[in-house]
C-alpha cells in the first residue's frame, strides 16, 4: 500500500513535508520498473551534495539499473540538507523499503507547493495511463 | 576435458605450443632502450600444447552467435544477412593491400568506390553533402553537432545551444549533444507514441541548435507529422538532425530531405548489410543539405578531370574526425550491397523489411500486448503486460529465446514503454523463419501461464544459467587476477 502521508509527482518521485523540511524518494513502482522485481539489479545512484539549491523539477541525481538510467526529479524547491548514503552501497533498501528507509534528500523547503504535486490518488490514476 | 575453462586454468609448467631453438645471431642491444621499460622477470603467460590450444578457441568459437547462426531479432540493430559476396570483394588485392598515404594516381578505383557510394548516399536521402568518416552511428551524430556548431558560429548564432530529443531516442542523442557541448532537452511523446507537437512548440525557440529525431522511431512508428515538425523547428531557425538508425525501414521510398531533414546518419552496418555486433567495425556516414557541406570533415573525395583525390583544402571544415577518412573495408562491402540491390532493390529491401515486422505483430499481437498496434514499419515493441501477473518479465522470455536457439530481441528498451520487447526481423529472413519463431513465441507465452518458472529458470541449454548483471555492474571482475580472488 502507498502512504498517503505525501505528494507525489508522475514521474514517480515522493515528497515528504514535515514543516519547513521535506523528504524525498522514489515510488515503489519506479523502483519495480527499474528493477523487474530483482533488487540486485539496481546498480548505481547519484545523489546531490549538499548545500545545492534545486529548483522545483530540476534533475538532483539519477538512479541506474542494468536495464535504464533514470533521472532523480525535485518535487518542490529547496536546499539540500541531507542525504541519504546508507542507500549509495545498498541500493536493494530501495527495493525493501521505498517509502522509509529508502529517502533519498532533505531539503530545506523555499516554496510549499507545485501544480505538479499530485495526491495519492491522483498518482495512482497517472499509473493507469 | 577442455570444458569451459580459461587458457589460465588450462596452463601447465612446462606445456609449449612452439619451442624456439638456440639464439644463433647476435642479440639485439638492449642498453639503447630505457631501462624502466626493460623487463626483469618473464611475464605469467599460460603454458599449453598446440593440440589443446586449438581445441580452446573452437570450443570459444562454437558458443559464437551470429546471423549466420540463427535468427537474430534485435531490434533497432538491424541483423540483416551480410552478404558473403561482399567479402569475397573486399578481399580484392587492389582494395585490402592500399593504405591512405599512397599516391592518388594508384588508388583510383578505391577513391572512385568512395565517391560511387556518396553518390548513392545522397541519392537515397536527398542530401548532397556526404562525409564517409564517421567509425559508427554515433559518431555520425557528433560529427552533425559539431557540423551544426560550426554552421551557426559562422553565421553568428552562438546562443543556439539546445538539442532537442524525443523521449523515445536512442540513449546515443543526447549523449552526443553533451559531447558537442550542448544541453539535451527531452521532448515527450504524445498518446499516439509519436512527437508531441504541444511539447516540442513550448520548447523550440531562438536558443533551439537541432532537433534530433529518429524515423521511423524507435517504437517502430513513421512519424506522420514529421513535416510539420520540421516546420516548426526551421520557423525557430534550427535544423533537423535525423537518426537513420532505422532507414531500412524507408529507404527508396520516402528521401528524408524531402521532408525537411537537413542532415543525417546513415549506419552502413545496419542498413547495408555490413558484419557488426562483435563482427566487425561500423561506419556511419553523414548526409547534409548544400549550406552545411563546408563544415564536413576534412579531407574529402573530389573528382576532377584527370581523376579522383583526396582534398585537404577545406577553410570551414571542423576537420578530421580520426586518423583516416573512414572505415574503408566498411564501405567497400556497403558498396558491393549497394550496387547489387539497385535502385529497385533498395526499395524491395525496405517494402520486405515492413512487411516481415508487420506480419509478425499480426500473429503475436493476441498473446502479447502491443501498445501500438497499428501499422508498424521494419520494427514493433511488445510487452509483458498479459504475462505480469505470473511474475514473467521481458528477460524471462528473452532468455527462454535462448533455450529455443534464437538471440533475443531488444529488451527494455525504449523506456517510453513498460518491459518493452523490440522485434525487427528485417527482409532477409524467409517466411518459413519467421513461421517456426512466431510459433516458439506463442509456446512461449503459453508456458508464461503454464509453467512460469521454466520462463525464470531459463537458460538452461547455455554454458552458464542466469547472469546477476546486477552484481557485474557493481563489482566487475575484469582480469583472471581478479576472478581467481
Amino acid at each position: 500500500m502507498r502512504p498517503d502521508d505525501r505528494k507525489y509527482l508522475s514521474s514517480h518521485e515522493w515528497i515528504k513535508i514535515n514543516g519547513d523540511i521535506a523528504t524525498i524518494g522514489i515510488t515503489d513502482f519506479a523502483v519495480e520498473e527499474l528493477s523487474s522485481g530483482n533488487e540486485g539489479d539496481l546498480v548505481y545512484c547519484d545523489l546531490p551534495e549538499l548545500g545545492r539549491v534545486l529548483e522545483t523539477g530540476e534533475t538532483f541525481g539519477e538512479i541506474e539499473s542494468v536495464k535504464a538510467v533514470a533521472d532523480l526529479n525535485s518535487p518542490l524547491a529547496g536546499e539540500v540538507i541531507e542525504i541519504n548514503s546508507a542507500i549509495e552501497d545498498h541500493l536493494e533498501i530501495l527495493s525493501q523499503d521505498p517509502w522509509d528507509r529508502g529517502w533519498m534528500v532533505k531539503i530545506k523547503l523555499s516554496e510549499k507547493d507545485s501544480p505538479e504535486l499530485l495526491d495519492l490518488a491522483g498518482y495512482e490514476s497517472s499509473l493507469e495511463n | 576435458m577442455n570444458k569451459d575453462t580459461l587458457l589460465f586454468e588450462k596452463s601447465r609448467p612446462g606445456h609449449r605450443t612452439l619451442r624456439l631453438g638456440k639464439l644463433d645471431v647476435p642479440a639485439a642491444d638492449l642498453s639503447l632502450l630505457p631501462k624502466g621499460s626493460l623487463r626483469t622477470k618473464a611475464p605469467v603467460l599460460p603454458e599449453i600444447g598446440e593440440l589443446d590450444l586449438i581445441r580452446h578457441y573452437v570450443l570459444l568459437s562454437k558458443k559464437n552467435i551470429s546471423i549466420a547462426d540463427s535468427f537474430y531479432p534485435l531490434g533497432s540493430c538491424t541483423m540483416k544477412y551480410n552478404p558473403v559476396t561482399n567479402e569475397a570483394v573486399v578481399q580484392y588485392p587492389g582494395l585490402a593491400d592500399i593504405h591512405p598515404e599512397m599516391d592518388a594516381g594508384r588508388v583510383q578505383g578505391a577513391l572512385r568506390i568512395m565517391k560511387r557510394l556518396e553518390d548513392g548516399l545522397a541519392g537515397i536521402t536527398g542530401l548532397p553533402g556526404v562525409t564517409l568518416h564517421p567509425a559508427a552511428g554515433a559518431q555520425g551524430e557528433l560529427t552533425a553537432l559539431l557540423v551544426a556548431n560550426a554552421h551557426f558560429e559562422a553565421t553568428g548564432q552562438t546562443k543556439r545551444t539546445k538539442v532537442l530529443i524525443p523521449d523515445s531516442a536512442h540513449g546515443t542523442n543526447p549523449a552526443s549533444a553533451a559531447i558537442a557541448g550542448l544541453e539535451a532537452v527531452e521532448i515527450k511523446s504524445g498518446k499516439d507514441g509519436l512527437v508531441d507537437l504541444a511539447d516540442l512548440e513550448s520548447k523550440v525557440g531562438d536558443d533551439t541548435a537541432v532537433l534530433m529525431i529518429t524515423n521511423p522511431s524507435t517504437l517502430g512508428l513513421f512519424e506522420s507529422k514529421i513535416a510539420k515538425i520540421a516546420e516548426i523547428v526551421h520557423k525557430a531557425g534550427g535544423l533537423i538532425y535525423m537518426d537513420g538508425a532505422n532507414l531500412n525501414a524507408i529507404m527508396g521510398i520516402s528521401r528524408p530531405a524531402d521532408f525537411g531533414v537537413d542532415m543525417m546518419h546513415i549506419n552502413l552496418h545496419k542498413t547495408f548489410s555490413t558484419p557488426h555486433g562483435g563482427g566487425g567495425p561500423g561506419a556511419g556516414p553523414i548526409c547534409v543539405t548544400d549550406e552545411l557541406t563546408p563544415y564536413l570533415p576534412s579531407p574529402r573525395v573530389v573528382e576532377e578531370e584527370d581523376g579522383l583525390r583526396l582534398d585537404y583544402n577545406a577553410p570551414q571544415s571542423i576537420g578530421m574526425l580520426r586518423g583516416w577518412p573512414g572505415n574503408f573495408g566498411v564501405l567497400v562491402r556497403a558498396y558491393a550491397y549497394l550496387r547489387r540491390l539497385g535502385a529497385e532493390g533498395v526499395k524491395r529491401v525496405a517494402e520486405n523489411a515492413v512487411l516481415n515486422a508487420n506480419y509478425i505483430r499480426v500473429k503475436l499481437n493476441k498473446a502479447y500486448h502491443v501498445p501500438y498496434d497499428r501499422m508498424c514499419m521494419h520494427e514493433f515493441v511488445c510487452n509483458n503486460k498479459h504475462q505480469r501477473e505470473k511474475g514473467v518479465h521481458a528477460l524471462d522470455i528473452a532468455k527462454r529465446l535462448i533455450d529455443l536457439g534464437y538471440h533475443p530481441m531488444t529488451i527494455y528498451f525504449p523506456l517510453v514503454v513498460s518491459e518493452a520487447m523490440m522485434i525487427e526481423p528485417t527482409e532477409t529472413e524467409s517466411k518459413s523463419t519467421l513461421d517456426a519463431f512466431i510459433a516458439d513465441m506463442l509456446m512461449i507465452a503459453e508456458e508464461a501461464q503454464s509453467d512460469p518458472d521454466k520462463l525464470h529458470a531459463a537458460p538452461v541449454t547455455t554454458c552458464v544459467g542466469r547472469l546477476d548483471e546486477g552484481r557485474a555492474v557493481r563489482e566487475p571482475k575484469l582480469r583472471y587476477a581478479c576472478y581467481k580472488d
